[in-house]
């Protein structure tokens, strides 16, 4: 595995101190609090978290599709880019309104492959017609060009026979077949960010491998930077680089995948990383995180995931940790790794997975 | 688990086709046999289109199997029902859906949707047994019963799939199909469900059907698996045999495609390939080969010595 240089000149995605919140019948969500993440050329990132910590919501304030109630209270989410003529340029998302980036950006720099292929596909549209659209939209192809780089594209993401699926209808492909489709259509500008929200959450797990590989290889070809946002860590450890660790709109951990997996220092990563299923154990009981995730209306107190936490110290019910560097590229936000904290060693589960994780990838080395 | 005993349920030979237009139709279960024994979980994988969905469903009788045999603990319950083998199925067979939103009547209280079955069967004396019931139940999926006067829409996810398994197990059944009942919920919440199900089969000897296409999942709860590919059982044995020595390439595609969370070796595996026509395999062709006492592979003599010398 061949480590990105996080060098700040490689930087494409800057976000500093995002703030979101949603305003509901009920009251004001505090959705995203304070998130900061950087995205380099040719990079993996991979957030994880539950449904609820904020993940899909960052990614779409990305793509200018944040629901209409939402606020971006206050952050900044930097973009560099070349544009036409080479030249490198700097925005800033936060500034821009929706529709600006929509018109823009989305699409054409940024692209978004989503959850559920029937559903993001255009089922009265060919599925050459989808391809083609945006690259007659943002580059103003002529419809030859544009079918010459639909073709191209097909064959690209695994479509054999690409002159016959070029007309052909989204419900007369399976469903990993138009996933390929939307990636196709993601690619078609060439864009510098692929953002995947859970791409392969409503696949079979054999499709799942397939597309995660084909993600992979087009990202080793054309150098760009992706994010994946998932709750799978078996399809974090296959593709990402670089993790955060989303829980209730905060990042509570984040670094290099090797340094999470293998070293995690928050409670949550410990609980997340325990409870997924191992398939040479013979356990017969699945280790649960107790609870479930705050509700974000209510204004949190400080660690949100103190609750839950059964190494929770007295102060993470008053006052929220700030990010511990603890070494290389990895943070933590948790009070435990402070210097005053007392020392917490590993549920011993834990610890023998961990040991047995690190045995496994010794033979590769 | 020990094959001495006689199985709670037994399915021979079960085919369930859909037409779909006059000249075509859709074998979605093609002749699959298997046993399940009292208390103990037998898990059913694939992938999407294998028909393990569809085998829950024609064996709770939502469908009408088009042939074979279901023997549920000494009633025939295929062909056509009798008033005495309907209501005993009916009672005695539950199931789990799998998305928990959608299977709760949003206008009833929780309690209410939990009573509706020993309502309807006539089961309690009186509102008073069946608040009990109700309470009970409810208090062992670890909701509390102030809970019960909710509606659907105020709980969590993993919160509604409890109420979707109280319902169920209120009924005091013999057998559970949970037809994908942990697919829609968290990892954390995942892992939650599946430990009160085992917790309460363990309490009240249930037995599961249990439905799903995660293989690591199954693997924490089911005592046996089978490994269904379009319409057929292609390979079935124990949890272990299934895991350490699986012969049809078929079910060792499946297992490799599970993504394991180390991201060294993650990053160097590449999932085994399988292709049906590429290979050769028609599964009607096939007939199941014993390796072990529960261990069965589908295929034909010349297959089976092939997949053995690997």
């Amino acid at each position: 595995m061949e480590t990105i240089k996080r060098n700040k000149n490689e930087r494409v995605l800057f976000i500093r101190d995002l703030n979101i919140s949603f305003k509901t019948a009920y009251g004001i969500v505090n959705a995203i609090r304070g998130v900061r993440l950087d995205l380099f050329k040719g990079e993996t990132i991979a957030i994880v978290g539950e449904s609820g910590s904020g993940k899909s919501v960052t990614v779409k304030t990305l793509m200018g599709i944040l629901d209409s109630n939402g606020v971006i209270d206050s952050g900044q989410i930097i973009y560099t880019y070349k544009d036409e003529n080479g030249d490198e340029q700097e925005i800033d998302l936060v500034k821009m309104n929706q529709k600006e980036i929509r018109y823009k950006l989305c699409g054409k720099h940024i692209a978004m492959v989503f959850q559920d292929p029937m559903t993001s596909l255009d089922p009265t549209m060919s599925i050459g017609k989808q391809i083609m659209e945006p690259m007659r939209q943002h580059y103003k192809y002529s419809k030859q060009e544009a079918k010459q780089k639909a073709l191209k594209l097909l064959e690209e993401v695994g479509i054999d026979n690409p002159e016959k699926r070029f007309k052909q209808y989204p419900h007369e492909l399976s469903g990993g077949m138009r996933q390929r489709v939307v990636i196709a259509i993601a690619l078609a500008c060439d864009p510098d960010i692929l953002i995947c929200d859970e791409p392969t959450t409503a696949l079979d797990v054999t499709i799942q491998a397939k597309i995660l590989e084909l993600i992979k290889e087009i990202q080793n070809k054309k150098g760009i930077s992706v994010i994946y946002i998932t709750h799978d860590l078996g399809v974090v450890a296959k593709v990402a680089d670089y993790v955060a660790v989303m829980y209730a709109g905060r990042i509570v951990e984040k670094g290099k995948i090797n340094e999470v997996f293998y070293d995690p220092r928050h409670p949550y990563t410990w609980g997340l990383l325990s409870s997924m299923p191992d398939t040479d154990t013979n356990s017969r009981r699945l280790f649960a995180i107790a609870g479930s995730p705050p509700n974000l209306m209510e204004r949190v107190n400080g660690d949100a995931f103190a609750p839950r936490n059964p190494y929770a110290l007295n102060i993470d019910f008053k006052e929220e940790p700030p990010m511990y560097d603890v070494g290389g590229q990895h943070r933590v936000a948790s009070w435990l790794a402070d210097q005053r904290a007392p020392k917490v060693s590993l549920p011993v589960e834990l610890q023998e997975k961990l040991e047995k994780m690190k045995k496994e990838a010794s033979i590769y080395d | 688990m020990t094959n001495i005993r006689q199985p709670l349920l037994h399915v021979e030979n079960l085919k369930q086709y859909f037409k779909v237009s006059r000249n075509y139709m859709t074998k979605a279960v093609d002749g699959i046999s298997f046993d399940i024994y009292e208390g103990e979980t037998y898990g059913l994988v694939g992938e999407s289109g294998s028909g393990k969905s569809t085998t829950g469903r024609s064996l709770i009788r939502l469908y009408e199997p088009t042939d074979g045999k279901i023997i549920f603990d000494g009633h025939d319950i295929s062909g056509k029902l009798n008033k005495e083998d309907e209501k005993f199925l009916r009672t005695n067979m539950q199931m789990i859906f799998q998305d928990p939103m959608a299977c709760l009547n949003p206008r009833r209280k929780v309690s209410q949707i939990i009573a509706e079955g020993l309502k309807i069967h006539h089961i309690c004396k009186d509102n008073d047994e069946i608040n009990e019931k109700v309470t009970n139940i409810l208090d062992k999926v670890g909701l509390s019963k102030e809970q019960g006067t909710r509606f659907p829409h105020q709980f969590s996810g993993g919160q509604r799939q409890r109420v979707g398994i109280a319902r169920a197990l209120v009924m005091n059944p013999k057998l559970v199909i949970a037809d994908e009942c942990i697919s829609a919920l968290d990892v954390s919440i995942q892992a939650q469900v599946v430990n009160m199900m085992k917790d309460l089969q363990d309490e009240l000897g249930t037995t599961y059907l249990f439905i799903a296409h995660d293989l690591s999942m199954v693997k924490y709860i089911s005592d046996r698996i089978g490994v269904m590919h379009l319409g057929h059982i292609v390979e079935t044995g124990t949890t272990d045999e299934i895991f350490k020595n699986p012969i049809h390439p078929y079910t060792k595609s499946l297992l490799s495609a599970i993504p394991h969370p180390n991201p060294v070796v993650e990053k160097q595996r590449v999932a085994l390939n399988y292709d049906k026509e590429k290979e050769g395999i028609d599964y009607n062709l096939g007939h199941q080969h014993q390796l072990s006492e529960n261990h069965f592979v589908l295929a034909t003599d010349d297959e089976f010595e092939k997949w053995m010398n690997k």
